[in-house]
């Protein structure tokens, strides 16, 4: 997998530089994904809202929700739960598209018309994850944080002015930057996983099956692991 | 020119190629033949620079394929055109883009070039009003068209056929030949065609050479091959008579 990885870092700074390729990619992962990260972003943060204040109330300090369900969101559950949504949604059909395509001999093909298939296939999906995991997850954020709004003001009574308030003072441009570098090696990482086990998928419906699969838990796992190394050298 | 020197494989213990020696000649078309299981994909997939022998060389107008650098790899691949046993149509893109792929990815011609060589090829095979369907809305004999005119819209000066009719009927079949010939008069190359369509295959071949057992047992032209006592050879041939003589057996019985 390092010797794809490196192969794949090389190839992209090197011409034809196929932009339309990569919106192509872009609208392959990105905006199929949009519908679900909206979902799953309005309902995180609404229970954000209702857990945290819970425990805010025993303390007394409804009025921080608002900047405790962004910053949660923001440093932490955007990023995470948007690459987990991505790579179920968009991460596995990536891996079961170059699985078939290697299984039917396309990607013999494009090797046969000297045209890299690592290059022509795996270059762009990079170069979109890099773009869709940062803005999806802040879909993700902002959805929440108006989940979380709907909750705090119109479910239990907060002050809308004290909602969007405290999180102007307490979010800072550094926790926005910080999940955005997350988002980044998520985008890396779970497009270099799922493109990889798609190239080399075994034969068979089987060898495709086996291999999205694989790439699904491997990149869950790899977004978890790589959350933790992150957070503890950013915190 | 092609030529195949003494070449081995393995996979997994099993000694698939054992010292196969071939040439190719400049024009010349080569039907490769053998039973199923014997190695013939796997030897064309060698001269094709997919699969790397353990032992042997692979020359290509006196260039190993397989020891070149990147780049000389890439010139050699520029001259191939290949039909694969499926087509392996890009399933994403319609016929027209399909043909269209190598001019415009690869070779990034102007979009008027690219539509006038494309309509034209599409028009040899057949295909005129059928350039928008998908691979998946089109027939497989279709299919192995549309395969075949992209393999040779650039002009290769060679190409390979990977069991170009398998799974066609024999109308088809007998169509897909007949459109491999006129290809060849028209374009003048150097040809592989992997087959099991036996004598079918002979009319529009110049050679024919049968793997088996890891070597080729022999090499030489149809009307060799149709007149050789070689019981490995005459099987692959239907026995008529025998078939004649069992059927009004059974109808008597």
């Amino acid at each position: 997998m390092g010797v794809f990885l490196a192969r794949t870092l090389a190839l992209t700074f090197l011409p034809p530089y196929r932009w339309r390729r990569v919106l192509e990619r872009i609208q392959f992962l990105g905006v199929r994904t949009l519908f679900v990260i909206l979902l799953t972003g309005a309902f995180s943060g609404m229970v954000l809202g209702l857990q945290i204040f819970y425990v805010l109330r025993k303390f007394g300090a409804e009025s921080l929700l608002g900047p405790a369900v962004a910053l949660s969101l923001v440093r932490e559950l955007g990023p995470v739960l948007s690459a987990l949504m991505i790579t179920g949604r968009a991460g596995s059909a990536l891996t079961a598209e170059l699985g078939v395509m290697r299984i039917s001999e396309q990607i013999d093909a494009l090797d046969m018309m000297a045209i890299h298939p690592i290059h022509y296939l795996v270059v762009p999906n990079l170069l979109a994850g890099l773009v869709i995991f940062p803005v999806l997850s802040w879909f993700f954020d902002v959805v929440g944080i108006f989940g979380g709004y709907l909750v705090g003001v119109k479910l239990l009574g907060l002050a809308k002015g004290t909602y969007f308030g405290e999180i102007h003072t307490f979010l800072y441009l550094e926790d926005i930057l910080d999940g955005f570098y997350k988002s980044l090696c998520f985008g890396g990482i779970v497009v270099w996983i799922c493109t990889y086990k798609g190239f080399y998928a075994g034969y068979g419906a089987e060898g495709v099956s086996r291999a999205t699969t694989e790439a699904v838990v491997l990149s869950s796992v790899a977004i978890l692991l790589w959350d933790y190394l992150l957070g503890s050298f950013l915190f | 020119m092609i030529q195949v020197e003494d070449l081995h494989r393995a996979f997994d213990g099993q000694h698939v190629l054992r010292g196969v020696n071939l040439t190719v000649r400049e024009g010349e078309v080569l039907a490769l033949i053998g039973r199923s299981g014997y190695g013939k994909s796997v030897l064309l997939r060698h001269v094709m620079g997919l699969l790397r022998p353990d032992r042997g060389r692979i020359l290509i107008d006196g260039m190993d394929i397989h020891r070149v650098g990147p780049s000389q790899r890439k010139a050699i691949k520029e001259k191939f055109g290949v039909l694969f046993q499926g087509g392996a149509l890009f399933d994403s893109l319609t016929v027209f883009e399909n043909v269209a792929f190598p001019l415009r990815e690869k070779w990034r011609l102007p979009e008027p070039q690219v539509r006038q060589r494309v309509m034209h090829e599409l028009e040899q095979v057949g295909l005129i009003g059928s350039e928008h369907k998908y691979p998946a809305e089109i027939s497989g004999g279709m299919r192995k068209r549309v395969a075949l005119a992209r393999a040779i819209i650039h002009n290769p000066q060679i190409v390979f056929f990977d069991e170009p009719t398998t799974g066609l009927d024999p109308v088809t079949t007998r169509a897909i030949h007949e459109l491999i010939a006129s290809t060849h008069r028209r374009l003048n190359f150097t040809a592989i065609i992997v087959t099991h369509e036996v004598p079918d295959i002979f009319p529009i071949v110049h050679r024919v050479a049968l793997l088996h057992d890891g070597r080729i047992l022999a090499t030489g032209t149809p009307e060799s091959f149709m007149e050789s006592d070689h019981p490995v050879v005459r099987a692959f041939f239907p026995d008529v008579e025998g078939m004649r003589t069992k059927l009004s057996e059974e109808g008597g019985g």
